[in-house]
């Protein structure tokens, strides 16, 4: 099973998709995510998804459980590097992703973070 | 097309007379298109039709139908994209027919076979009609693409804000290609404001109010955030009274409050200073 590595800047968790999601692999991110959450008191956490090309309602499903996740440990989840069809793919699924902020790349996700912090 | 060989003794005749009849046809198709065409350059095409008419008359060969057609096809969309009526591209058809009658009247004993050449000058008359259609349709189509593409310019107002001057109703259609182009646009200059300016948009309705609803949202999972502006005081009342929601959108009166409010939030001003 492939599994998505998360890196550690500063207080930001920072998470690269760059695999084709399968359950169990989705499970597994967010298990390591909310342990390294407890380990590193990070307060922030970075989704990029640059290299998703075709989300379902199981993977705006993930994103949006993975922010609950978060929150729980006081910390916030910016989703970036959406594509344009993906973002239409999602509004047309009815999935706004309520409680996940987004920006349009990592370096304006960070920006938030840490204009919020 | 079947040709009988009785059409064998009209095509011989026909032949001997082709100047005349050839000369009578241009005078009438050329009465017909009021001057719009030279004389020199419908008699070519038109002796070219005629010589492609014998050859079928004659049945000697297979090809010349087709051909034909083809030059006919050829002709008919040239006369769609030039603005001729259809008439007087029909009319270049039915005048052979009213060329050769004037012939056939001196011999009465051609009348039968007359009746079949006839027959199928209408038929290559339907075809010359279905293709100017055709020909028209498309035209209609590509103008209608070629609007779509215009009416939905997206703009950089500043750094870091675009917008979209909506002109037109909105329709599914359009609203997949606004979003489209805005969301490109967003991705491409990096912008985190966007400005939808639906002061050309003639009414809002619920269905145009969802459009926008999801063209903003779709805005959102970029992390850009969208304003509305140039709502009139009629479409406000419309909105209101229809109940429509904007929900947490923001909503200015025109494309200027909408700029100064986009520069508030990503925290730029813009100050009188002394003219240069």
């Amino acid at each position: 099973m492939e599994r998505v590595p998360i890196l550690k800047i500063g207080t930001t968790l920072f998470v690269s998709i760059q695999i084709d999601l399968q359950d169990e692999s989705v499970m597994r991110l967010q298990e390591d995510l909310a342990d390294e959450l407890v380990a590193t008191g990070a307060r922030g956490v970075i989704i990029d998804i640059t290299a998703v090309e075709i989300v379902d309602s199981f993977i705006g499903r993930m994103l949006a459980t993975i922010g609950s996740i978060s929150r729980l440990f006081d910390a916030e989840t910016v989703l970036v590097g959406m594509r344009p069809a993906v973002a239409i793919t999602l509004t047309e699924l009815g999935l706004s992703l309520r409680g996940v902020r987004t920006a349009l790349n990592a370096e304006k996700g960070l920006e938030l973070l840490n204009g919020s912090a | 097309m079947d040709v009988d060989s009785s059409q064998g003794r009209m095509a011989v005749y026909m032949r001997d007379h082709q100047d005349k009849v050839v000369g009578r046809w241009t005078e009438l198709v050329l009465a017909g298109l009021r001057g719009r065409s030279s004389a020199a350059e419908v008699r070519r095409e038109l002796e070219d039709l005629y010589s492609l008419v014998l050859r079928i008359m004659f049945g000697a060969d297979e090809q010349a139908a087709g051909e034909l057609r083809a030059t006919l096809t050829e002709l008919s969309r040239s006369r769609a994209r030039n603005g001729f009526s259809p008439t007087e591209t029909a009319l270049g058809v039915f005048a052979l027919k009213d060329a050769v009658y004037e012939l056939v009247t001196d011999a009465a004993d051609l009348v039968p076979e007359y009746l079949a050449f006839s027959r199928m000058m209408d038929d290559l008359g339907l075809h010359t009609f279905e293709t100017y259609a055709a020909a028209r349709e498309q035209i209609i189509a590509d103008q209608a693409a070629a609007m779509l593409e215009l009416s939905t310019p997206v703009i950089r107002l500043w750094e870091g804000v675009i917008a979209v001057p909506l002109v037109g109703t909105l329709d599914s259609a359009r609203t997949q290609l606004v979003m489209e182009k805005l969301l490109e646009t967003l991705v491409a200059t990096g912008a985190d404001h966007a400005v939808l300016d639906i002061t050309g948009v003639p009414t809002v309705d619920t269905e145009v109010a969802q459009h926008l609803l999801k063209t903003v949202s779709a805005a959102r999972l970029l992390g850009a955030e969208c304003i509305i502006s140039g709502i009139r005081p009629q479409v406000a009342h419309t909105i209101v009274s229809l109940g429509i929601e904007f929900g947490d959108i923001a909503t200015k009166a025109t494309l200027a409050d909408a700029l100064a409010h986009a520069l508030t939030r990503s925290g730029q001003r813009i100050e009188k200073g002394r003219p240069a």
